[in-house]
């Protein structure tokens, strides 16, 4: 049953993968990230990771691919015009991507642990008494303390940096400073003048 | 019995599949930020088989820290890509370089 569940698992997030670089359509390759992400959040649940996965869902799915939704329907993207011209690049793609496969596959085959590691043959979940979720804050909020912390600041610098750089003045729209309004003061506004007889009032 | 290497070898490909998203996508750089997901779901993957193989949780905490980074990673992107696109008109990045700055 577990065996069946990974092939499902993995087969269904390696084509979701590959339809993400091959869709013709950025909104489907979106949808089949998506897909990717429920089916490694499954192989997730499989390893004994239930906090992950859901993490996985909830970040991923639930934030990242729904901005990248976003940003692919609010800008109008010709997107036929991007397709144009990459196949060249297509053998130097098949090319590298080989070489990677060949080399990732050549570490995974010649493999040792090193001293005092063990590589059990089947999966264990965390110490009695405890959940997935609680083994993980007993480490992350302890040892990984400091870590953790600069995770946060990372993402507050990560959200400055997008709204630093998508917030844009705009120029030529008329809008309420309240600052401006409450410093007004009757000397520079006011002002007594002269009308000259049949000459007007410059303002 | 699926074991370790079940793992690893779907995690190479799945990051093989990223690195040749990026290749055969070279213009449209929504896509390259997808396929940089992919790799770094490949790269959480590994992480948490091994924790889960090695009866450790430590490979867990750092797939936790590596989605951080996807996440600031994706909002950056993206905000780049909003003003690149607000500047030029297209997201065509092959030509991004075109002030030799």
């Amino acid at each position: 049953m577990a065996a069946f569940a990974f092939y499902l698992f993995s087969g269904l997030l390696l084509t979701s993968g590959l339809m993400v670089i091959t869709a013709k359509n950025p909104v489907h390759s979106v949808l089949w990230l998506i897909l990717a992400f429920f089916n490694a959040a499954g192989l997730f649940i499989l390893l004994g990771a239930e906090f992950l996965a859901m993490l996985l869902v909830i970040v991923y799915v639930g934030a990242v691919a729904v901005l990248f939704l976003f940003v692919v329907m609010m800008l109008d993207i010709d997107f036929k015009a991007l397709k144009r011209g990459t196949m060249q690049n297509l053998p130097l793609g098949l090319a590298v991507s080989g070489v990677i496969l060949a080399e990732l596959l050549l570490i995974g085959t010649g493999w040792q642990p090193g001293q005092g590691v063990i590589v059990h043959e089947a999966l264990a979940g965390p110490p009695v008494g405890m959940s997935n979720t609680q083994w993980i804050g007993s480490q992350l909020y302890t040892r990984y303390v400091f870590v953790f912390s600069m995770a946060g600041l990372l993402l507050l610098a990560a959200m400055i940096g997008a709204i630093v750089l998508t917030h844009r003045r705009r120029v030529g729209i008329k809008k309420q400073d309240i600052a401006v309004q409450n410093a007004r003061t009757p000397a520079g506004t006011l002002g007594i003048g002269k009308a000259g007889l049949g000459q007007g009032v410059d303002l | 019995m699926i074991g370790l290497t079940h793992y690893l070898a779907v995690s190479a490909a799945l990051f093989v599949m990223g690195v040749f998203g990026i290749f055969l996508n070279r213009r449209n750089i929504i896509i390259i930020l997808m396929a940089l997901e992919l790799i770094l779901l490949a790269v959480n993957i590994n992480l948490v088989a091994f924790s889960a193989f090695l009866h450790q949780v430590h490979g867990q905490i750092f797939a936790m820290f590596v989605l951080t980074v996807a996440a600031g990673e994706a909002a950056i992107g993206l905000a780049i890509l909003v003003i690149y696109f607000r500047n030029r008109g297209t997201v065509a990045v092959d030509q991004a370089d075109l002030m030799k700055g």
